[in-house]
């Protein structure tokens, strides 16, 4: 009689886990940049102006992941979609390579390393000031991104921590639509995508799937601690 | 009591602008074709068809060269594949994919207002009525990118003494053309108002710089660019030269302009004079990139032109008057 319930015990046992594919496609997807660009790069095809065009890219870049990383709990939540939560981390930490790249290119190549007129576009111009300031967001979360720090911190620290991703995305899409002399398609797009993730988050209660996600003040919510002090 | 009207073509006869113009390519795509058959390829590269059609009668200037700028024009392609032409949308590369759909013939400018001799110049009238010559201008965007341009075209002083302006005549007020179902860019509900208007001060439109282009390269100016005729007002940020212009109107007061009105001002003034001490509300202005060339150079106080235009502004403060 015992035989049968060992067997439900090992068999998931064998099969060693989850799937290993989430994390390893959004490595891919967090990388795709790189062939992309230096295709284009080899072939001549980065229009009139490469240098700003190259510069733009790594910035849509930079949002693009940070806010797929910032889809990945809302994801999970209503949708159940558990794999969401193991590419979280690397599509963040994708979103801050990108925006560092973004930065250093524009620092060593657009500005052609010219410090002190950098120093004065950052504080001058809202526009520029807003984008190093996401960058500067980003920074704690990405050096506190490795399991170690998140035990060092604590886990409810940590996660109060990561909050700031939100915060970052809100000054990265700022910065996007400042961009333009005329309010564009992206850019909107972009700070709607972002208030519906937070949306997303506020509302639905940790845990599990959100057939109750409507419901607002659920007593599942209070009884996560963590997600309490969101609202 | 009916008048004689001459009956209309339907659309489906009449040859699209666009076959009309390669016609020749057909020709040559076969004299090509045929010399690479006799000399064993190779040949089919090196005829290269122009882009359009050759301007007759164009001198070089003696004065503007390519000496004078001291640098090379930018090429052909990247002169006509990023241009600002909100018409067209508002990407860079725009334009050149969509400006096809504007039809440059028949065209024609009126020139009026505060003159003793209002006119309307057809097509014809200003490629044949002036002495067109070739300028290399530098040119300046206010986001900080350059070019140099081998613009074919007029001063626009010859026009201005042709209409005999009147004692009120203080500034010209410049309007490009509004044609939503030709202009994609203008049927947008989050652009800049359209049409889109500039103007000059007298003084400004009277200078041996200011440019009517119909050209550039020796060739009909392309569409991308504002065709089939624009101001070039080398001194000044590019959107002060406004393109594919059908009215002139002399006046009084100060025009109003569709960057000098967007966002209560909030992007540039009236003059609009290249300045690299003044800068933009969201970027500095003291350097540039000049297309084709990978780190930054300064930005010159009118774009180079300050010898012969400085005096214009002699007594007004640049900080103010931006």
């Amino acid at each position: 009689m015992t035989r049968p319930e060992q067997r439900v015990e090992a068999a998931p046992l064998k099969k060693a886990g989850p799937s290993p594919w989430p994390p390893r496609l959004a490595l891919a997807a967090a990388l795709a940049p790189v062939g992309w660009l230096g295709g284009r790069a080899l072939l001549g095809d980065l229009g009139a102006n490469p240098v700003e065009e190259v510069l733009n890219r790594l910035g849509l870049y930079a949002i693009t992941f940070l806010l797929a990383s910032l889809a990945c709990t809302p994801l999970q939540r209503l949708l159940g979609w558990s794999w969401a939560l193991r590419v979280r981390k690397t599509l963040g930490l994708a979103a801050f390579f990108w925006a560092l790249a973004h930065v250093l290119f524009y620092v060593g190549i657009d500005q052609g390393l010219d410090l002190r007129g950098l120093w004065e576009d950052v504080l001058k111009h809202r526009f520029v000031f807003l984008g190093m300031a996401a960058l500067l967001t980003l920074l704690p979360l990405a050096l506190t991104s490795t399991k170690a720090m998140e035990r060092r911190l604590g886990f409810r620290r940590w996660k109060r921590l990561h909050r700031l991703a939100y915060a970052a995305a809100a000054l990265a899409c700022a910065h996007f639509y400042l961009r333009f002399k005329l309010p564009e398609a992206w850019p909107i797009l972009a700070a709607a995508l972002l208030a519906l993730l937070l949306a997303a988050r506020l509302w639905t209660p940790s845990g599990r799937k959100g057939a109750r996600a409507a419901e607002p003040q659920a007593p599942a919510a209070a009884a996560s601690a963590p997600e309490a002090s969101v609202r | 009591m009916s008048r004689f009207r001459s009956p209309r073509i339907p659309d489906a006869e009449v040859t699209p602008r666009e076959t009309f113009l390669r016609r020749r390519d057909f020709l040559k795509l076969g004299a090509a074709g045929a010399g690479a058959l006799l000399l064993g390829g190779g040949e089919a590269r090196a005829s290269a068809t122009p882009h359009g059609e050759k301007l007759a009668g164009v001198k070089p200037s003696a004065q503007f060269t390519e000496k004078s700028v001291g640098d090379k024009p930018n090429s052909f392609e990247e002169i006509t594949s990023y241009n600002n032409f909100y018409e067209f949308g508002t990407d860079k590369t725009d334009p050149k994919q969509n400006a096809h759909k504007l039809k440059t013939r028949p065209w024609t400018v009126s020139v009026e207002g505060e003159v003793k001799k209002p006119v309307t110049l057809d097509l014809d009238a200003l490629l044949k009525g002036f002495a067109l010559e070739e300028r290399n201008y530098r040119f300046r965007c206010v986001e900080t990118w350059s070019m140099v341009v081998p613009w074919v075209g007029f001063p626009l002083s010859e026009l201005v003494k042709r209409v005999e302006p009147t004692s009120r005549a203080k500034y010209l007020a410049f309007t490009t053309v509004y044609r939503p179902e030709e202009m994609p860019g203008q049927r947008e509900s989050l652009s800049i108002p359209y049409p889109y208007l500039e103007g000059l001060r007298m003084d400004e439109a009277m200078s041996p710089l200011t440019l009517l282009a119909v050209g550039l390269y020796g060739e009909v100016l392309p569409n991308q660019n504002g065709a089939p005729v624009r101001l070039v007002v080398p001194w000044k940020y590019g959107f002060k030269s406004i393109k594919s212009v059908v009215k002139i109107r002399f006046q009084e007061t100060q025009p109003a302009t569709t960057w000098g009105q967007y966002g209560g001002g909030a992007e540039y003034g009236f003059y609009a004079n290249v300045n690299p001490e003044v800068s933009h509300p969201r970027w500095s202005q003291s350097s540039e990139r000049r297309l084709g060339e990978f780190l930054r150079r300064k930005t010159l106080p009118f774009n180079g032109y300050a010898e012969q235009v400085a005096p214009l502004y002699a007594g007004m403060d640049l900080r103010k008057f931006f």
